[in-house]
């Protein structure tokens, strides 16, 4: 029951991008075409999975028994920056043709705040899913970690689609590009919000 | 170029937010009040001055293959010593904006003035340019934290001008999207002239 509720939260209720605001430069920047958008999706939940995996045992059986929980942040960062280049040199060898198919977006993961961004959530923040406040364990870390980014896909995929029927209308010559893609965003995020107090 | 076209660039030109759209990320979610905006700001502009001056000065040690590594260790050592320093001075602060501080090593504008501008002039010209980009970051957030606080609790800066909440949606999720939109449009329309 637990895993549902933390999976709902994450996909719906508290959104990666349209209300955590993490990830928003890959939201905004490959959200042109569908086809694109559905490759950083996978390319993204696949960096945040794994990341968080590796990260949550980093914090808690290296950094927390020495004792040295600031270098946190340098840690994780070039961890997540290794990480991501050994998924690219292993998907290289073992699949070239997800490797190509991803392309560009696989070495821009590293700067998405997003992938950081739930690393350090998932070893700082309290949750509160079914029960008292508590930290989560690593079972609960990965679920999370990974219906984030089914959510970050979602808002992603639906963004593309929009954006590219907007692409076809004629809009306001100062509005063109990103203000009316902001505008579109505004009106998804609000209808997320209808999801908030669900969990 | 004169230095003191450096500090001016960051308003208008080459304006982080506004022209470049980088560093959404924080731009959207901690500009829910005008103060905090300018604290997100100050702290961004903090950490990149000192890591465009630590840049600079070892940029010609560092071998072309690992500099973006590099770059990213130095930007992290300076977030750190910035979480030490906020932490000690304005705690309270530093939990308003609680995950965004951290999230400053992966902000593309700090890595952004390192690789454009930092590795290839001296210390001293890439203070400036961080002061310069740094406060016209700081300007963008206050002013978008100030349009959101504003319509969404009636007040500027903490002091409350209007009875009653305002337009509560301003001051979440959807408001930020859509706040920016339109400073985005009136900065295209009436200061940067398209």
């Amino acid at each position: 029951m637990e895993y549902i509720l933390i999976i709902i939260s994450a996909v719906f209720v508290n959104n990666i991008l349209l209300s955590q605001f993490l990830g928003i430069c890959p939201f905004l920047g490959v959200s042109n075409k569908l086809s694109t958008a559905v490759g950083m999706s996978g390319a993204v939940c696949f960096v945040i999975t794994l990341a968080t995996l590796v990260t949550y045992l980093l914090q808690r059986f290296v950094l927390d028994p020495l004792n040295v929980g600031f270098l946190q942040t340098i840690a994780f960062i070039l961890v997540i920056a290794a990480l991501v280049q050994m998924v690219e040199i292993v998907l290289k060898k073992i699949s070239p043709s997800l490797y190509s198919a991803l392309g560009i977006f696989l070495p821009l993961i590293t700067t998405n705040c997003a992938v950081l961004g739930v690393a350090l959530t998932v070893v700082t923040k309290e949750f509160t899913f079914g029960g008292e406040a508590h930290m989560l364990n690593l079972g609960e870390s990965l679920v999370y970690a990974f219906a984030t980014s089914l959510g970050f896909g979602l808002a992603m995929i639906l963004f593309a689609g929009l954006r590219e029927t907007l692409a076809l209308n004629n809009v306001p010559k100062a509005f063109k590009g990103v203000p009316v893609a902001l505008i579109t965003a505004s009106i998804l995020a609000m209808a997320f919000m209808g999801f908030s107090g669900l969990v | 170029m004169s230095k003191l076209n450096l500090i001016t660039k960051g308003f208008v030109k080459d304006n982080p937010t506004f022209v470049l759209l980088l560093g959404m990320c924080p731009t959207l979610a901690t500009t829910t009040s005008a103060i905090n905006g300018m604290s997100m700001g100050l702290a961004t502009t903090f950490v990149l001055i000192l890591s465009n001056m630590a840049i600079s000065a070892i940029a010609r040690f560092i071998p072309d293959k690992v500099r973006i590594p590099s770059y990213i260790v130095v930007i992290a050592t300076f977030v750190t010593l910035l979480q030490f320093v906020m932490q000690a001075y304005v705690p309270s602060v530093y939990d308003t904006l609680g995950l965004f501080i951290p999230l400053i090593v992966v902000n593309c504008i700090v890595l952004g003035r390192a690789e454009a501008f930092a590795n290839k002039n001296s210390v001293f010209d890439s203070a400036l340019d961080g002061i310069g980009v740094g406060l016209g970051f700081t300007v963008s957030l206050t002013v978008l934290g100030l349009v959101r606080e504003a319509l969404g609790s009636g007040s500027a800066f903490g002091w409350k001008f209007m009875p009653g909440d305002g337009v509560l949606v301003f001051v979440l999720a959807p408001g930020a999207f859509l706040a920016l939109a339109y400073l985005l449009v009136l900065f295209r329309k009436f200061i940067a002239k398209q």
